[in-house]
């Protein structure tokens, strides 16, 4: 609809007249000058205004968008950074007065939760402990499932299938006693290594779909020639499949990394205190009901908490833009 | 000679669907067949077979005189160029080559060499440290071609390599194929629903529908003497005219009577001595009907309109229509012919081709 006045005005006066003018043949709706070859009327590229009712409405909403979001995160930051006596006058959007980081390392090394005093740093390297394992081991097994289902069809496969995609819609909450009374069997309750495979487990119905649905829009002639070549199951998988799929193991492993930082259910039910996750430490603090409540230590403390699932976006967020771009040429 | 490839009462079935049914198909040493079908007739599934990518239901398949029926694709001794290229992106085009051979264990100085001969046949040597996403399509082709051509292998099957490349390149690499065939004398099978690329590669031709072969000769026995109705539809662009009429016999002298008008079968060659009179399809292809002049001398005529003219350059494709009747002629590039003229074309019955009304089989 922004079109139309542009491309009336110029064509509505035709000149005849064939003038010889070089630099005039771009030109247009200036009435007395026609081109060397062209005539008067809309030429060459269309002219757009910057400042379109559609980039009004655009670019408003997305600052409006921006701003809902990042207040609470300045609102943050900028808690985390006053002492308790400026907090307590109540300036919650006011910038600090004096800057201190008092609260940061505080809630790094110093903060209580029950018995332990070393801060939120205890459950950070319990989560990484958790973290590794668990993303490395479900991405492995789920896209080794997920290329076998795409590529090996073998009897049952779709049964199999249908199963573990049911799996995903279980909730979770239904099978939280039996895992602990399995764990408990196996004698990993309490332990990381049961965390880990927990973790695994309920990591594989969304991935084995992710990974296959991938590995089926792989053109089945490259498997074709690949198994002409004498190349076997795992041949084709490490040197074939993996090598085109690298943003698909970025997807699977964003999913996974945020998934498995940010799980504070399991984190909870199956390890014991010395081993919580960050999560489940978190919350602990914010929540200690005695002594003052200090609300830069806990800004500080969620900031931090929060600072590893961001750094992944950031990051891979960009290899992630590059990956598909790599793989969206034909090979 | 023992045949190179020998398929015995091969059979396919996806569940209750039947894909291919007790085939047939003996491929002699150094054969050029290709496998001309359109489009779910079973060719594409048939070479599937050959190459051990798809499990037979029942049959056997030799290869080289070796029962492969169970064999892995890399244990067949052959090499397989796909449609849509298939080249390992991640690769180079050497990297491509050689995956076969590292695969199958060969030395590295073996490996090399024979990289270095098939990317010197196929003139792709400035390419072989190229991955597939720099190459244009023709070269990815000749890449993939390479990838076959390194195995060594005594039989190459194409699924529809041409397929996918421009109308100037495919008629390169046609040729290029054709050249190949000739140095290397290999077997080769290959399929595609193109018949230009049947007619000019081939050294016999097997036209397949509902997967059976229903006729399997030389191109020129198929264009000439098609074996049945679908076959003479089939090849030919544009198709045969097609007359539906009766055919009498009086004293050992054929008529064939079409729309009220009759005229005798002088010449023309039954294909299994003189059959019954009844009723039949006469056909007889653009290309063997003449207009003008030479209509005037033809044995059999006819006068119409002009609905239709396709210049081509070399020919030129006229469609006409006699009373309610729709027919096309070829005539020459230079013909001035144009929408509404009078036109007058005639053929010798000896060219044409009679099949019965109901079976659809040759007379």
């Amino acid at each position: 609809m922004t079109k139309a006045p542009h491309l009336l005005k110029g064509s509505m006066t035709y000149d005849t007249a064939m003038e010889t003018g070089p630099d005039r043949a771009l030109r247009h709706g200036d009435g007395s000058s026609s081109g060397n070859r062209m005539v008067e009327g809309p030429a060459g590229r269309k002219p757009r205004k910057a400042l379109s009712r559609r980039n009004i409405l655009i670019y408003g909403t997305l600052i409006v968008v921006c701003l809902y979001y990042l207040l609470p995160l300045y609102v943050m930051i900028v808690t985390s950074l006053k002492g308790m006596p400026e907090i307590r006058l109540g300036n919650i959007f006011a910038p600090p007065v004096e800057v201190t980081f008092q609260p940061w390392v505080k809630a790094w090394a110093e903060a209580c939760t029950g018995l332990n005093c070393d801060g939120l740093s205890r459950g950070f390297f319990n989560s990484v402990k958790i973290l590794i394992p668990s993303v490395i081991l479900s991405i492995a097994i789920a896209s080794v499932n997920g290329y076998a289902l795409a590529n090996w069809r073998f009897k049952g496969s779709e049964t199999f299938f249908a199963i573990l995609i049911v799996g995903a819609f279980i909730p979770y909450q239904v099978m939280i006693y039996p895992i602990v009374i399995m764990l408990r069997e196996i004698g990993l309750y309490g332990s990381l290594t049961g965390l880990v495979i927990v973790h695994t487990i309920f990591g594989m119905p969304i991935l084995t779909l992710l990974f296959r649905n991938y590995f089926a829009s792989v053109p089945q002639e490259l498997f074709k020639a690949a198994r002409v070549d004498g190349a076997g199951f795992w041949a084709i998988y490490f040197q074939i499949m993996v090598p085109m799929s690298l943003p698909i193991f970025v997807v699977a492993m964003i999913l996974q990394v945020t998934g498995i930082w940010n799980d504070f259910l399991f984190g909870v039910i199956y390890t014991k205190p010395d081993l919580y996750p960050m999560t489940v430490q978190l919350n602990n603090i914010v929540n200690s009901t005695q002594g003052v409540k200090e609300y830069n230590v806990n800004m500080a403390a969620t900031i931090l908490t929060g600072l590893v699932p961001l750094t992944i976006y950031f990051i891979s967020g960009k290899l992630f833009v590059r990956g598909i771009a790599a793989g969206a040429v034909k090979g | 000679m023992e045949p190179s490839i020998s398929i015995k009462n091969l059979s396919l079935s996806f569940g209750s669907l039947d894909v291919l049914k007790d085939l047939n198909l003996d491929v002699g040493q150094g054969e050029f067949l290709v496998l001309l079908g359109s489009s779910g007739c079973g060719k594409s599934t048939l070479l599937n077979c050959i190459a051990g990518l798809l499990d037979v239901t029942g049959g056997q398949i030799f290869i080289g005189g070796r029962n492969v029926t169970w064999a892995e694709p890399s244990q067949r001794g052959i090499g397989m160029v796909f449609q849509s290229y298939a080249l390992y992106p991640q690769m180079t085009v050497a990297g491509n080559l050689s995956f076969g051979l590292k695969n199958a264990g060969l030395p590295k100085a073996e490996i090399e060499e024979r990289v270095n001969r098939a990317a010197k046949v196929l003139q792709i040597e400035p390419l072989l440290s190229r991955k597939p996403a720099a190459l244009s399509g023709g070269q990815r082709q000749r890449a993939a071609i390479g990838r076959a051509l390194v195995r060594d292998a005594n039989v190459f099957l194409f699924d529809e390599p041409l397929s996918n490349l421009d109308a100037k390149l495919r008629a390169d690499l046609r040729v290029e194929i054709k050249q190949l065939h000739q140095k290397l004398s290999n077997t080769m099978i290959y399929v595609t629903h193109d018949q230009i690329e049947a007619m000019t590669l081939a050294d016999r031709i097997a036209i397949m529908r509902g997967g059976q072969i229903l006729q399997l000769a030389s191109p020129n026995e198929i264009y000439n003497r098609p074996a049945s109705k679908y076959v003479a539809e089939f090849i030919g662009s544009p198709t045969m005219n097609f007359f539906e009429g009766d055919l009498e016999e009086t004293g050992g002298t054929y008529r064939f009577t079409t729309g009220g008008k009759t005229f005798s079968l002088d010449g023309y060659a039954f294909q299994d001595g003189p059959p019954a009179a009844g009723a039949a399809w006469f056909g007889i292809r653009p290309e063997h009907m003449v207009s003008g002049a030479e209509a005037e001398a033809s044995p059999v005529r006819f006068d119409g309109h002009v609905e239709l003219v396709e210049p081509l350059g070399s020919d030129t494709l006229v469609r006409f229509t006699i009373g309610d009747r729709t027919l096309w002629v070829r005539m020459d590039g230079q013909a001035t012919v144009r929408h509404g003229d009078a036109i007058s074309v005639g053929f010798d019955p000896a060219r044409a081709n009679l099949f019965d009304k109901t079976t659809e089989s040759r007379l």
